[in-house]
């Protein structure tokens, strides 16, 4: 286990599975399972580089998607024959734009103030795809089928094709992050994090820096919600993209490992596998009489006791828990300790 | 213009903003004296009114129900003093914030499996019939709640300036520090907060209940608290009133006189739009007295 430790070879062991991956002959875990986990990941790699790095918690991840989702449809609609990946870049540039719309209010100020600005995000931006048609090429019915899509000639139709172009995309940013948490950027990220004003000493810009992480994390998402509504639902709606979906992201990052790349993956895996797994144990412990409702309240219940658990044991997650099946580890990101941090 | 419609449409607004400050309030005492933004309020709402219209349909009378329901939310001030706050004192605010959304998680999880999720109905003998007064219809229900939440605000004040509590609250509030050196408890004023903001969720819970019917979205009212937090500013009982009288207001009029023409539904973020321009220009709001610290 002691090779992982470092994430650049734990990424490159990631791929090397994911790819592995491909060759089982299962449309259903393609469809069903790891396309809509890479999706998630890259949202929640998104989330974390501003809430776990930056350390702004978002309440508005799952709007960024929509608009991801729908910058991407109009896109292509509007502007025939742009290709898929262009369309993609460009769905995500819109997200991190929009993002730093709804994001600037809060982050001029310090502290909690961005949760209630991109609360408004995500009120606002599900209105907005609801009630004006032209953002859903003129369907008024708000729910319209994602176009089939090719790169250079070859359509992506197939499952298989489906999960292999999110894998692609997804390996891609995710490498970058691992560049960006490692550059000068980055490490300005955790030192606003951990205490703005020797921060502000050291000569960062922390306004500058704060909006950077806030871009960034945008453009992230936008493609994440992009890979979501083309790969995996296949549908163009804003009904999916709701509050809950927000708290999900925040909670893959909170569970995978704040301020960790491949946190966002753990965490996300976690958040795929728990109901599955609380559905077979229910129903191997209780019988018929635990349906899917109960289900979905003891899901709750269990999500809430881990945040609380993670956030007071180990805020760096399953990440953190992970690399401790070696060796003892030398700490890449640590959260400040209570003492160190000013206390306001 | 229709002069005596738009003076009803002002009164609705204003009746249906003190529901807001009703939640803004609890929110309020927990942020004052430990610091914490509460996300978890609206589901000690959601708790609090299942809690107490379960109990009343089993047979329980009003005033029963209401005690078991206090000591509940009592009890589940201290646990959280105890299990969430404690563990994570001296952590940084955002730390804390997170925390309580695992809390609401869990409180809204337990009340629905102990309760059941079906939607149940509150009558607290309030006909919501409009009164008519000079050509003004108003709602006997709306005037009822107000009624309850000056009561509140007023029992809160009494608690404040005149009980050893309340000044205890009010040193932890004013410098945590300076209160624990002279020998306060700050885990039992918490708890005790908490203990607080229970009661206020409890009446709120059953106005809200009254109105909406007790269900899940209950949990949903901090939503609408969170704006009016901002506009009234974080740790000012008297800007959530008036924050929740304006974002009550400005909700009313503009889903009636700009809601049509954009296709209706602006109330779902009107308030937030609200709090956008407070964040910008005064991010204290009206009433906040604690800094905000630009950067």
């Amino acid at each position: 286990m002691k090779f992982i430790r470092s994430e650049p070879a734990a990424f490159g062991l990631f791929l090397l599975l994911a790819l592995a991956m491909a060759l089982i002959p299962s449309d259903y875990l393609f469809d069903a399972v790891l396309t809509p986990f890479l999706a998630v990941s890259l949202a929640a790699l998104g989330l974390n580089i501003l809430a776990g790095y930056a350390g702004q918690v978002s309440l508005g991840s799952a709007a960024f998607m929509a608009i991801g989702a729908f910058s991407t449809y109009d896109l292509l609609y509007y502007i025939p024959g742009l290709p898929l990946l262009i369309a993609f870049a460009g769905a995500g540039l819109i997200t991190a734009a929009v993002a730093l719309v709804f994001g600037l209010p809060g982050l001029r100020l310090k502290g909690f103030y961005l949760a209630i600005s991109t609360l408004a995000a995500q009120f606002f931006v599900q209105w907005v795809f609801t009630n004006f048609p032209w953002f859903s090429g003129g369907d008024s019915s708000g729910v319209v089928n994602a176009p089939p899509i090719a790169i250079g000639g070859i359509l992506i139709g197939s499952p298989l094709r489906r999960y292999l172009l999110s894998l692609l995309i997804v390996a891609v940013l995710s490498g970058f992050a691992l560049l960006l948490t490692r550059s000068r950027v980055g490490q300005s990220f955790l030192a606003i994090r951990d205490n703005e004003l020797a921060a502000r000493v050291l000569g960062v810009n922390v306004l500058k820096t704060k909006l950077i992480a806030c871009a960034v994390s945008g453009f992230y998402i936008g493609i994440a919600g992009a890979l979501w509504a083309y790969l995996y639902v296949r549908l163009i709606e804003p009904a999916g993209y709701d509050l809950n979906f927000s708290f999900e992201i925040l909670f893959v990052v909170i569970i995978g490992g704040l301020a960790s790349v491949r946190g966002a993956f753990l965490g996300a895996a976690f958040m795929v596998v728990l109901p599955l797994a609380l559905s077979r144990a229910g129903a191997a412990i209780f019988g018929d009489t635990f349906d899917s409702g109960l289900v979905d309240i003891s899901e709750q219940i269990i999500l809430g006791v881990l945040i609380i658990l993670f956030l007071r044991l180990e805020p760096q997650g399953l990440s953190a828990l992970i690399s401790r099946l070696g060796l003892k580890k030398k700490q890449s990101h640590p959260l400040p300790s209570g003492v160190s941090h000013e206390f306001n | 213009m229709d002069w005596s419609f738009f003076a009803g449409v002002v009164i609705a607004g204003l009746l249906a903003g003190v529901m807001y400050s009703l939640v803004a309030i609890g929110f309020v005492l927990i942020y004052k004296t430990s610091g914490v933004f509460n996300f978890a309020q609206g589901a000690m709402v959601l708790f609090a009114a299942l809690t107490f219209v379960s109990l009343h349909e089993e047979g329980v009378p009003f005033w029963g129900a209401f005690a078991i329901t206090l000591a509940a939310m009592i009890v589940l001030g201290i646990l959280i003093e105890r299990l969430v706050l404690r563990p994570l004192i001296n952590q940084p605010p955002i730390t804390l914030f997170m925390a309580t959304l695992g809390l609401s998680y869990i409180i809204q999880g337990a009340a629905q499996m102990l309760w059941g999720t079906q939607v149940h109905q509150l009558d607290l003998g309030i006909a919501d019939v409009p009164l008519p007064l000079n050509n003004i219809l108003i709602s006997q229900f709306d005037l009822f709640c107000a009624a309850v939440a000056g009561g509140v605000v007023a029992a809160l004040s009494l608690l404040f300036r005149y009980t050893n509590l309340g000044l205890a609250f009010r040193a932890a509030a004013g410098d945590s520090f300076a209160a624990l050196n002279t020998g306060l408890r700050l885990p039992f004023i918490w708890a005790a907060v908490w203990s607080v903001a229970g009661f206020i969720a409890l009446v709120g819970g059953l106005l809200w209940g009254a109105r909406t019917g007790v269900q899940f979205s209950l949990s949903l009212v901090v939503l609408k608290s969170l704006p009016v937090l901002v506009v009234g500013g974080f740790d000012s009982i008297a800007g959530a009133i008036v924050g929740g009288l304006l974002i009550g207001l400005t909700e009313t009029l503009a889903e009636i006189y700009v809601g049509p023409l954009v296709g209706g539904g602006i109330d779902q973020w009107i308030a937030y739009v609200i709090a956008l321009i407070f964040l910008l220009v005064k991010p204290n709001g009206l009433f906040g007295q604690r800094s905000v610290e630009r950067v």
